[in-house]
């Protein structure tokens, strides 16, 4: 069992608040990812829940244990750190098998699980050697080696993947996946990279200054973001947004500023009917805009001049000047377009996203 | 270093190096040939024919069998070992845990304390020798090595916990805690995994410590009376110094003899030792 529930957590440095009222219960097996810039506080989170960091008020409990006095080694979780922390004068048999050892297991235990875990991640051929001896990626493996070892209720995972190379991060976010899969321990997991939190996750914590902006799946934060933070946090490139005032005419509403002018759909018309005449922020994913030939009339549409174009290959990025403002589009690598061109660019109608201007909320 | 310009390597490092080696070997130098050279050399005087004051053609042992034979020399060696590494060992074990504490337990005033330690530090000797002589003196421990063994630490134990602070900050925080949610306590975790990973810079710390206990003088001078109890520093410069005749011949090969084990220690241990003053603990 590894159920984690965090009730009204705060943690106060001084005077600064670093962590404000979190509140989350995670469940059994399930992996949960906290993400957000540096400084917002999730770090602080899983230390706190680590044991590391000292809770300023509110409940931490595994398996409905408050585990708030508990020293971090009677909590019964294991943690990964971003630079692995592998004891740097032992091998890496007895780095993974400290643990036990500390636990007093009995020999043929330990030797068969640090067997065990080696071999789930291959590095079988690597026990004798000390860790200033293997790359990145093994000395990787070796930190997470000793998190397996001990059969932990929990996986804490602090930015494991951050010290290691693109490439190389990529690989070891898979077999990070497929380690879950198998095992099944409950995991939490910190970053800051949004790709690691929405491919590993299956709920995504989005913290910012400390504060919990929004916890759901992840396809729940890219489709409906609670808020502007969320909706310009999660997604890459970011999405566009636009200060736009919202006026009536002819019974429909429409949205405009210095270089934009589009009419709203319908079912985003209904959410903003309290909001005529006021101005909102309306957001869009570069990959929900086209570059369409004339007027389309089931799609807002306006009018942009390419800036920058960017050839990735699998997309091409197109860098629009809008008005006074950049609007960035996703358009395919066939699209032939150069720089200077006037566009005609459309916003799917249903992937539009509306936020109020003052509390940054979604509409 | 520009290619092609042999004669700038030649007068901008060759040349510099083997002048600023000839600086800092001359006196070694000096101390060897004064040590093997018969007396009848040593006090010929410097306008005679066939004075030759940088070498000899008849090197003698005299002066180190009237060192071992005549004077107390080889209590002087034992006495200085003892209390160099008693003193050491004690400044060492208080230092490593001093340094400890200051650099990773959050206590109130750590860091004040960590600066008042270091002041204790920079009180010089020939001004704290008065208070102590006072203190050696109420506890009867004049003329005993544990005068010096108790004293040495006045200045061993923060020059060790400061050398030993810096060192520890060096050590990622992150190996500790990794071993504290392994299941080790503060305890274990300092004892398995801190401490090992400290060793260049305790072997560094020791060094140092035996190298200035080795060498102190004052103490020494001030807190030993008898010949039997003199150390090495202290018995060569007031043993063959006899009112105003300096028997050269048998100070130059105690100083010789006295600094062998210094240098026995610098170089047994400079590989650990230049790790410890690099830092070189790596994730």
């Amino acid at each position: 069992m590894g159920q984690v529930v965090l009730k009204g957590i705060n943690k106060f440095y001084e005077s600064v608040h670093a962590v404000k009222d979190v509140n989350l219960q995670i469940r059994d097996k399930e992996f949960v990812v906290f993400v957000g810039p540096s400084g917002c506080g999730k770090t602080t989170t899983l230390r706190m829940i680590a044991g590391l960091e000292a809770i300023s008020s509110g409940d931490i409990s595994i398996d409905g244990n408050v585990i708030n006095a508990l020293a971090p080694m009677d909590r019964d979780i294991a943690m990964v750190f971003q630079n692995y922390a592998l004891y740097p004068h032992m091998s890496v048999y007895d780095n993974m098998a400290f643990g036990l050892k500390m636990r007093k297991f009995e020999r043929p235990e330990i030797e068969k699980r640090v067997r065990e875990a080696a071999d789930i991640l291959g590095i079988g051929e690597l026990l004798k050697r000390k860790p200033r001896q293997l790359s990145g990626g093994q000395r990787q493996r070796v930190a997470l080696g000793r998190a397996i070892v001990r059969h932990p209720r929990v996986f804490l995972f602090d930015e494991p993947l951050s010290n290691l190379d693109a490439k190389l991060r990529v690989q070891m976010r898979v077999e990070l996946k497929k380690l879950h899969l198998r095992l099944g321990t409950t995991a939490i997991y910190v970053t800051h990279d949004q790709v690691e939190a929405m491919t590993l996750g299956d709920r995504v914590v989005v913290m910012k200054e400390g504060v919990v902006q929004q916890v759901g799946e992840p396809l729940e934060l890219y489709n409906q973001p609670a808020n502007k933070f969320v909706a310009g946090f999660i997604g890459s490139p970011a999405m566009n947004f636009a200060a736009v005032t919202v006026t009536e005419a002819d019974g429909s509403l429409i949205a405009e500023n210095s270089g934009l002018r589009i009419k709203l759909p319908d079912e985003i018309a209904q959410r903003l009917r309290g909001h005529i005449g006021r101005e909102v922020i309306l957001g869009v994913r570069p990959e929900d805009l086209t570059v369409v030939g004339s007027a389309d009339l089931d799609h807002p549409c306006f009018d942009a001049v390419i800036e920058v174009v960017e050839q990735l290959g699998s997309e091409i990025l197109l860098d629009m000047k809008v008005g006074e403002s950049i609007m960035v589009a996703s358009v395919e690598p066939t699209a032939r377009v150069r720089v200077a061109d006037k566009l005609r660019v459309a916003m799917r109608r249903s992937r539009l996203h509306v936020f109020d201007a003052q509390t940054e909320a979604a509409i | 270093m520009i290619e092609g310009a042999i004669w700038r390597k030649w007068v901008f490092f060759y040349v510099p190096m083997a002048l600023f080696l000839l600086f800092l070997l001359f006196p070694f130098y000096w101390m060897v040939i004064t040590s093997v050279r018969p007396d009848g050399e040593l006090y010929r005087p410097w306008n005679s024919i066939n004075y030759n004051p940088f070498w000899t053609w008849k090197p003698t042992w005299d002066h180190v069998r009237y060192l071992f034979e005549e004077t107390l020399f080889a209590s002087w060696l034992w006495n200085t070992t003892f209390i160099a590494l008693a003193s050491t060992a004690i400044s060492l074990v208080c230092g490593v845990f001093a340094g400890y504490a200051l650099s990773r337990l959050n206590f109130p005033f750590a860091g004040s304390l960590g600066s008042a330690i270091f002041i204790t530090y920079l009180v010089p000797q020939t001004l704290l020798f008065i208070p102590l002589a006072e203190i050696i003196r109420n506890y009867r421990l004049g003329d005993t090595p544990w005068s010096l063994i108790l004293t040495y630490p006045t200045f061993l134990i923060p020059f060790c916990t400061w050398l030993m602070m810096g060192y520890f900050k060096a050590v990622p925080r992150e190996l500790e805690e990794c071993a504290r949610i392994d299941g080790a306590s503060r305890w274990q975790a300092m004892l398995y995994i801190v401490i090992p990973v400290a060793i260049p810079g305790i072997l560094s710390a020791g060094i140092f410590a035996f190298t200035l206990s080795w060498n102190e003088f004052i103490y020494a001078l001030v807190f030993l009376s008898s010949p039997a109890q003199k150390t090495v520093s202290v018995g060569v410069t007031s043993e063959l110094i006899r009112g105003d005749v300096f028997y050269w011949g048998p100070l130059m090969a105690g100083a010789l003899l006295g600094s062998i084990p210094v240098a026995i220690a610098y170089s047994f241990f400079v590989e650990h030792y230049v790790a410890g003053l690099t830092g070189s603990v790596k994730g």
